[in-house]
């Protein structure tokens, strides 16, 4: 059986249309648009605590999102939690006082990691450490004080 | 009486019945083996459609080409009923704005491979098993073989491609149009904010996690959908009864087939074990 002109021309746009629906997925419906510019750098930031924060995550300097975080880990000696994160954008350069905070997005929003740019003139390299962090905020525990110290102020009679 | 019917009526009852489980374990496991050398040869077989593309052109029109309204269109409101009942239950949490993130999480999943694997199943592998069935049955597969024509390679192998191949095209296709779908219904009928609906789709929808799986996921429906009919109507008994059979299995068969590789795929690609 042979194809006639209009069958190809059929078939043709078929597999046209279904590799155009495939590239609207990746480039319209997913993240793979936002890989251009090269490789990027791994950060570590150790927190104590990351409540949380997962497995691409975004990472954001003032608000924008420069990164994400590769992976979270536990730190058998300190206990403390090790977060890989990859900045997307190589362009981009830290100083070496960067600090990284874990912050939540609204109130209930996702937590991600904020990182805060600091004065020196050295940069972070591929794989460098942050040293400055500061952990997430717990709800819990931030009630609790707040009742803790609500607690200590009444008078008791 | 024959000899068997008075050997079946003076045997107690339980032997009977575990005769019967006998015959029905063995006729299983009979019709799996045949099925596994039948994709061992249509597979051998490929050579054949590489050398007359033509062939398999044919069989892309009647397979895929023909599928593509079905599908689009059970998308499109696919999409827009997920948007509608996203929209209800997110709306409560003050969350409409993960609308997009939802609705193309879903399709792009599950919905897209499996529903439109469902339907593949009841538009296109009917089809051919029937088409199968009633060459069989009207000798036109013998007769193939009568003039040293081999119908695995020039009837199966083209059709079994062009199912395997269209699979994940169609697929696509259900995906992009649902989510055209749900951004008919949530931007411009409930109005969630446009931006926030494109922005936490692409931060939301993974390429490698989310697309590519349901790639592969589509991909192995197409396989056993395709598989599964053209077997079906490969081993029909040659009557009208034997074609309508085979049709009434292949469409039965795989939509286990589909939901049961589906819980296996999700578990082995999203679950954290």
């Amino acid at each position: 059986m042979r194809p006639t002109k209009t069958v190809e021309l059929l078939v043709g746009l078929f597999v046209a249309a279904g590799v155009l629906a495939l590239f609207f997925l990746a480039m319209r419906a997913s993240n793979l648009a936002e890989f251009g510019g090269g490789e990027g750098y791994r950060l570590i930031a150790r927190f104590e605590n990351s409540g949380g924060l997962k497995i691409r995550s975004p990472v954001t300097i003032a608000g924008v999102r420069v990164g994400r975080v590769r992976s979270i880990s536990i730190d058998n000696e300190t206990f403390q939690s090790v977060v890989e994160m990859v900045i997307n954008h190589s362009t981009i350069t830290l100083p070496a006082d960067t600090s990284a905070s874990i912050y939540t997005e609204g109130l209930l929003g996702e937590q991600f990691v904020s990182l805060e740019p600091g004065g020196e003139e050295e940069y972070l390299k591929d794989g460098d450490e942050i040293e400055l962090t500061q952990s997430a905020i717990v709800l819990e525990e931030l009630i609790g004080q707040f009742l803790f110290s609500k607690a200590e102020e009444t008078p008791d009679d | 009486m024959t000899n068997r019917e008075r050997d079946a009526q003076d045997e107690p009852f339980v032997i009977g019945r575990l005769r019967h489980l006998g015959r029905l374990t063995l006729n299983v496991f009979g019709k799996l083996g045949r099925g596994a050398f039948f994709l061992f040869w249509t597979l051998l077989g490929s050579r054949e459609v590489l050398t007359r593309p033509g062939l398999l052109i044919v069989q892309l029109h009647s397979v895929g080409v023909l599928s593509v309204l079905l599908i689009a269109i059970s998308g499109l409101f696919v999409g827009m009923v997920l948007a509608l009942q996203g929209y209800t239950v997110l709306s409560d949490y003050g969350a409409e704005q993960t609308l997009g993130y939802m609705v193309a999480a879903s399709l792009v999943r599950e919905l897209g491979p499996v529903v439109s694997a469902l339907l593949f199943a009841g538009r296109a592998g009917s089809a051919l098993a029937a088409e199968i069935g009633l060459m069989k049955a009207t000798e036109q597969l013998s007769g193939m073989e009568m003039m040293a024509v081999d119908p695995i390679k020039r009837i199966i192998a083209p059709r079994f491609f062009a199912g395997f191949l269209s699979m994940p095209l169609l697929a696509a296709l259900f995906s992009t149009v649902g989510i055209i779908g749900g951004y008919l219904i949530g931007v411009d009928m409930l109005g969630v904010d446009e931006g926030a609906f494109w922005s936490r789709m692409q931060a939301g929808i993974d390429f490698d996690e989310d697309i590519v799986n349901g790639v592969i996921k589509s991909v192995v429906f197409g396989f056993v959908v395709t598989w599964i009919a053209l077997f079906e109507g490969y081993d029909a008994v040659a009557t009208a009864e034997g074609v309508s059979r085979a049709t009434t299995r292949t469409v039965v068969h795989s939509a286990f087939a589909i939901l049961a590789l589906d819980f296996v795929l999700t578990a082995l690609m999203f679950g954290d074990f």
